[in-house]
């Protein structure tokens, strides 16, 4: 019968990581359904950012207040995971505190954990009132109203429990340290924690120990139910962010790649010896015969992976000169947009014995409007305000590239001055011949 | 403007069996805009003033293919590109300056993917080097201490980090710069990138450009300064926009430079 935690404990945890694990490679599969990018090149460059952008915070802190908040949230969440070590053996083989015998240093990483735990408490708090007092408006857009919205409360109301739970299980421990009960050995400084402790100095020992051990399961099952709602909800950042700042850009922002495939053919095009009567090369494979990306899976795994580490704070749409100035185009809506449209090919290659099954639907129209296509000003505002490396406008050049080079579908207004480029050398129709008419004006 | 610009063409340094130091690469909107033949004819005058030995391809240039790659059109962008590099491979061109930061940014970082490469310079850049070398004296002259805001083109500022060129030309023309609230890295579009220069505006409230020389006019400025002749267009247009052509102008730097001294 005393085995029954350790056991409840043992499927508990397995329960939880292999479910997440099982919806981990769910997201790498989604993921690899996009076309490969090589990021072999930059290797140092590419660590670099990795450590100063997402493991430094460098971009967070562009603004300040939210910056400095969510440091507390970022550094406490990592802190108190080493807690969850200790918490891990404890479950497994029925220890308490195991790691008390560091003695003096245990003190000290535990009060560092109750420190962290109630700057958590405050970010979230404050996080909290700009959401739904202060209604920020980056918060409060059209893409925000309904899940986004109740998402990233529920991050912050899972936080906040936790963060209690936590302290509470801690305040408890220390009453029963203070009563000398057994099991409960003096150990770790509790510099929050202690400042409740006094509430439950009139409970008997039994009912500070169910207290104590409730608030110590809630406290490492709500972790577990935090682990696997990650796969639902936009809070994916969390691990996210580092991949997704490796795999992002280490080009000036203003270079756009190139499409390799319309290289090809504007090579064959302009070759004075190329035969235009041969038949195209048989090692010319169809995943090239689209150009640009109408849907999620003509898209590169670096965009795919941006949809999925987005964790809509919208910083990109508050700095866009389309949105700001009324347009329909939000660079985060693309990015939600994006993760939406690959989820929904996810299912369906789940539920059609992983193949995907058409499903008259594309990212193009159904998520993504033109209008919001060509709303866009390729200023690369939001690439520059993503704190994690994301690149909205990037979807939006391989989609633009798909309505002109697969539809013809530009605005007329485009298709008159691409026609001067071809024809004058000039988007105005100005003859090729005038270039220099300028040196001889008055 | 009384002298006679100097503009000889690559196709004449050839026949004379010379090469010049540098290519200026005019583009479009140099060659074609009435606006923005005028930074084209003040950097010409800055180029001669400083001696400095420059061709321009003329009836060989041929628009880069920017606003066709940002518009989707990744095929006549390639062909574009794929001319003109060969123009400038015939040439054996190595250095390139050009007032147009959209030229400067596809020659500079998208040409090299197409085979094209080439030291490229935007022209803030370029006059500051000439300042630095001391082959070009920049002063304050009628700028001197007139309050003017620099208003960040994206294709030179967050496309390609270059902030301080146009800036430090700015403090030598003695003016007091002053910065707008999104400046730099954070500075707002004024609307023309991505080939919007050549189609309306999709449906909103406002124009981008007037949200922009807004901003600009609430510095109190004079003189919103500029180094793309597509911004200047934009701005100039904004500021009719709110009714202020009487006392704002929009300058290129390059412009600043030639006037503060009546070249």
């Amino acid at each position: 019968m005393q085995f029954i935690p350790n056991i409840l404990f043992i499927i508990a945890l397995v329960a939880g990581v292999g479910f997440f694990i099982r919806n981990s490679k769910k997201i790498i599969r989604n993921i690899k359904l996009g076309k490969k990018v090589d990021v072999s090149n930059n290797k140092k460059q590419r660590w670099n950012n990795t450590i100063r952008i997402a493991l430094g915070q460098s971009k967070m802190v562009v603004r300040p207040i939210p910056g400095i908040l969510h440091i507390f949230v970022y550094v406490g969440f990592i802190i108190i995971n080493i807690e969850m070590l200790e918490i891990v053996i404890d479950g497994v083989f029925g220890t308490h505190r195991v790691l008390s015998f560091m003695g003096g240093f245990y003190d000290v990483l535990i009060a560092s954990f109750e420190i962290l735990a109630l700057l958590v408490i405050v970010g979230v708090a404050l996080f909290w009132t700009r959401r739904n007092i202060v209604h920020i408006k980056r918060f409060v857009m059209k893409e925000m109203k309904g899940w986004p919205k109740l998402d990233a409360n529920l991050i912050l109301y899972i936080e906040f429990v936790l963060m209690v739970l936590f302290l509470l299980m801690n305040a408890t421990d220390y009453q029963l340290q203070l009563k000398g009960a057994e099991g409960y050995h003096v150990a770790g400084k509790f510099p929050i924690s202690g400042m409740i402790a006094p509430w439950f100095e009139n409970m008997s020992i039994s009912s500070l120990i169910i207290f104590e051990r409730s608030a110590w399961w809630l406290h490492i099952l709500g972790v577990l139910v935090f682990l696997n709602y990650l796969y639902y909800s936009k809070h994916l950042h969390i691990i996210l962010a580092f991949p997704n700042v490796y795999y992002g850009s280490v080009d000036p922002k203003g270079k756009f790649p190139i499409l390799e495939s319309v290289k090809k053919e504007v090579e064959m095009m302009m070759d004075p010896n190329a035969d235009p009567f041969a038949a195209p090369a048989e090692d010319q494979g169809e995943e090239d015969s689209k150009f640009g990306a109408s849907d999620v899976m003509d898209l590169t795994q670096a965009q795919l992976l941006n949809a999925y580490t987005c964790t809509e704070c919208g910083r990109c749409t508050s700095v866009c000169p389309a949105n700001i100035t009324g347009k329909k185009l939000s660079p985060r809506k693309i990015m939600m947009d994006t993760r939406d449209r690959l989820e929904e090919v996810g299912k369906n290659i789940d539920a059609n014995n992983g193949e995907f099954k058409p499903d008259d639907k594309q990212l193009l129209d159904d998520y993504i409007s033109r209008e919001e296509l060509w709303a866009c000003t390729t200023c690369n505002a939001c690439v520059e305000a993503c704190p994690v490396s994301i690149n909205p406008m990037s979807i939006i050049m391989s989609m633009r590239q798909y309505l002109v080079l697969e539809e013809s579908a530009a605005p007329a207004e485009l298709n008159v001055a691409m026609s001067n480029i071809e024809n004058n050398q000039a988007p105005w129709p100005y003859n090729q011949m005038d270039r220099l008419n300028w040196r001889d004006e008055k | 403007m009384s002298n006679t610009l100097h503009v000889p063409t690559m196709a004449e340094f050839v026949a004379k069996g010379e090469k010049p130091e540098i290519l200026f690469w005019v583009g479009c909107a140099g060659s074609f805009d009435d606006r923005a033949k005028k930074i084209t004819k003040a950097f010409v005058q800055i180029l001669n003033k400083a001696n400095v030995s420059f061709a321009v391809l003329g009836s060989e240039e041929g628009c880069t293919g920017d606003p066709a790659k940002r518009a989707g059109n990744e095929f006549l962008f390639q062909m574009q590109a794929m001319t003109n590099i060969e123009v400038l491979d015939g040439y054996e061109v190595q250095r390139i300056v050009t007032h147009c930061p959209h030229c400067f940014n596809t020659i500079a970082n998208e040409y090299p993917l197409l085979g094209g490469n080439y030291e490229v310079m935007h022209h803030t850049k370029f006059l500051k080097t000439l300042m630095e070398e001391g082959r070009l004296k920049v002063e304050g002259g009628k700028f001197k201490g007139k309050r003017i805001t620099f208003h960040d083109p994206c294709y030179l500022g967050r496309a390609n980090g270059e902030y301080e060129a146009p800036r430090d030309l700015l403090k030598k023309l003695e003016v007091e710069l002053v910065e707008m609230r999104r400046c730099k890295s954070n500075a707002l579009c004024c609307g023309a990138g991505g080939a919007q220069m050549f189609k309306e505006a999709e449906p909103g409230n406002k124009e981008i450009n007037i949200e922009r020389t807004e901003e600009a006019a609430g510095t109190e400025a004079e003189i919103i300064a500029t180094g793309c002749p597509f911004c200047n267009t934009m701005m100039t247009d904004g500021v009719k926009g709110i009714k202020r052509e009487g006392d704002m102008q929009v300058l290129d730097i390059v412009e600043m430079i030639a006037n503060a001294e009546d070249l």
